[in-house]
């Protein structure tokens, strides 16, 4: 078996309010470097959950996560944040960029934050990614007065602008168009095979998902089964 | 942690909202304004109550009283031992009003280290004749001079000059009261009787008002010869001798040293204004309630706001997490905000609080008791500007540090999934 890159191991949630209630029940999974997963399931069943406490932002779990063989359960939070600086890109649902920022601002936080590189240095880095994903033009503005599908790709930049380790997405397409989401999902998979990135994504999208590499099917907070997806091209899709 | 980044983000969040910031700097400076002109306004004002007993009053006053012998002649006896012995109906001893050897005793207490200034004089009572109406007057001859120095007599001269009556031994300052019964001008002449019946012609150099009607209607000051002509005696006739102390607090002491050393009455101005001191330090009470009480409130003021403030930004917070900035660094992001906010605002309190001192100091304030005093009187304290500006970076410090101890303690979905 290949080194994981991150794996959960008996991982077990309740929430506690209004009731006592289980979210995620025994979730056992690992997933590789360079590989490109989905979850899905319905709406309640434990995926976005399971995704936040993946990406260390939840502390409140049993069990273990392991990201690049470095157990991350139990650390204390300034520990963490330093992980999820460097190690993990985060793209939300709402892109959450600081309304009051520029665009540019927005993506060389994390890194300004990480301090390996100096100003001029980041900035470049940043408008490299704004360019990537073809937003460079809308570097100066606040980040407040762009459209969707802009932030969203603002969003993107940022999680890669400190060159993570893995990817993960809350359903990044979630409220974009069709148009958006093939962009968005375009990116996602040129940055998996070029640059060997590792992406985690929770998505309702159906297409979305069978284009990736596999795909966890969650239910009522357990993972039902995983699969390797088809991997078929948008002309070979049925219907 | 990277300061200059955590300032920068800071500098962004407050220029982004200028409105908001500047809203949340004016209830800090709304606070420490407040606490500045009310502190300053107050003590004023008491300051002007203190000022208009304790530069009138002698420190310690000496002079002779009449009163019944300490020791009665059966006291002497030593045939009934240690038994009880009881003395009816005992009657004051006949002496003297004058101090005596009052003159060398004040030369030697002008010299003791403690003394700023010693002042002789002379009580006197006397009718004012004017036509055929006498009225009753009490005429205190003074080294006019010195009086207005040490006890600022000249606050209380309404019309003329003290140094008119200096230049002037046979001259008056007639208490206002008496001059308007009277209808006398400064420049008449007025008839004084004394008790005697020694008539005198003196020449009215000013009114004197002390703003108590009571004492207006009967008190005059004239020089120490002045009085010493009208009573009849020689210029070592002195009945009374006032001492004025470096330190207020050792004349209760100092005043019984002097009751022994030289055989006089001797009342310190704790004694002799009880009741003073209780208003003192009843308003002393009060004004510390009043700024506690400003300062609790500003503060709970500062708090909301700026609590407020930091509520709004909990979206960033949790973004600022999630992209790898640290409890520690969220905190200081809001600290700082808060500190910054807490400067200006402390800064443009202070101003404001000296502004508007200035336009209360400069307002006019009329009252017949103090002649002299035109305007309110303000005390410009060093100390309630320091208190301010530390009072009001504490509270925006500690509004800034307890809700972003909330924050720190989050994790990042605790607020995505709050929204």
């Amino acid at each position: 078996m290949k080194n994981p890159i991150l794996e959960a191991r008996n991982i077990n949630k309740f929430f506690h309010l209004p009731d006592e209630f289980q979210v995620l029940t025994d979730i056992n999974f690992s997933m590789n470097k360079g590989e490109f997963v989905s979850i899905m399931g319905k709406s309640g069943c434990g995926k976005s959950t399971l995704l936040y406490l993946l990406s260390t932002m939840d502390t409140d779990y049993e069990g273990e996560v392991w990201l690049d063989e470095q157990k991350l359960s139990g650390l204390n939070s300034n520990e963490l944040a330093r992980i999820r600086n460097e190690k993990i890109g985060f793209v939300f649902q709402f892109h959450y960029l600081l309304a009051e920022f520029t665009v540019l601002e927005n993506v060389t936080l994390p890194a300004r934050k990480l301090g390996v590189k100096s100003r001029e240095e980041i900035e470049h880095d940043a408008m490299t990614k704004l360019k990537l994903l073809g937003i460079e033009d809308q570097a100066l503005k606040l980040s407040s007065r762009i459209s969707g599908g802009q932030k969203q790709r603002v969003a993107i930049a940022r999680a890669l602008i400190n060159n993570p380790m893995i990817i993960m997405g809350d359903e990044p397409t979630g409220n974009l168009d069709s148009k958006n989401s093939d962009v968005v999902f375009d990116i996602f998979k040129e940055l998996c095979t070029e640059e060997n990135l590792s992406l985690l994504v929770v998505t309702h999208d159906e297409d979305f998902a069978h284009r990736t590499d596999r795909i966890i099917e969650m239910g009522d907070g357990r993972i039902l089964n995983s699969k390797i997806s088809g991997r078929f091209d948008i002309a070979q899709r049925p219907g | 942690m990277d300061v200059r980044l955590i300032l920068s983000i800071s500098r962004t969040h407050l220029f982004s909202r200028k409105k908001q910031s500047i809203i949340a700097a004016l209830g800090v400076t709304f606070g420490i304004g407040t606490y500045i002109i009310m502190m300053g306004f107050m003590n004023g004002l008491n300051g002007l109550l203190d000022g208009l007993i304790l530069n009138r009053t002698p420190h310690i006053h000496l002079y002779n009283e009449i009163q019944a012998s300490q020791k009665q002649p059966l006291d002497l006896i030593s045939t009934y031992g240690k038994r009880e012995r009881f003395v009816r109906s005992v009657k004051p001893m006949q002496s003297q009003s004058r101090i005596h050897n009052a003159v060398p005793l004040m030369n030697f207490l002008e010299k003791q280290p403690y003394s700023k200034g010693v002042t002789a004089q002379i009580r006197a009572q006397a009718f004012y004749l004017g036509g055929s109406v006498q009225l009753n007057g009490s005429i205190t001859g003074v080294d006019v001079m010195k009086e207005a120095a040490l006890y600022n007599l000249g606050d209380y001269i309404i019309e003329g000059s003290c140094q008119a009556l200096e230049s002037n031994e046979n001259g008056i300052l007639l208490g206002a009261g008496v001059a308007k019964k009277l209808s006398l001008q400064v420049g008449d002449v007025v008839q004084l009787s004394s008790t005697k019946g020694e008539l005198l012609a003196l020449k009215i150099e000013g009114f004197y008002q002390s703003g108590l009607a009571d004492i207006d209607d009967i008190q005059s000051y004239v020089n120490l010869k002045t009085a010493q002509r009208l009573m009849g005696e020689g210029r070592n006739y002195i009945t009374d001798i006032n001492v004025k102390l470096y330190d207020i607090e050792k004349a209760p002491e100092l005043a019984k040293d002097m009751e022994k050393l030289f055989h006089v009455r001797a009342v310190n101005i704790q004694q002799a204004n009880a009741q003073f001191e209780t208003g003192s330090s009843v308003r002393t009470l009060i004004s510390y309630a009043v700024s506690i009480t400003l300062l609790i409130v500003a503060g709970f003021g500062i708090y909301n706001i700026l609590n407020m403030l930091i509520y709004e930004k909990m979206n960033d917070i949790a973004i600022l997490k999630a992209t790898g900035f640290s409890s520690n660094d969220v905190k200081w992001i809001f600290i700082s905000q808060a500190v910054m906010i807490g400067l200006l605002g402390s800064i443009i309190g202070l101003i404001v609080g000296y502004g508007v001192s200035v336009l209360i100091d400069n307002t006019s304030f009329d009252t017949p008791a103090l002649p002299t005093i035109k305007t309110y009187p303000v005390e410009y304290d060093l100390k309630y500007y320091i208190i301010g500006v530390i009072f009001g970076m504490v509270s925006t410090f500690l509004a800034g540090y307890l809700p972003s101890r909330r924050a720190e303690k989050m994790d990042p979905v605790d607020i995505i999934r709050g929204q």
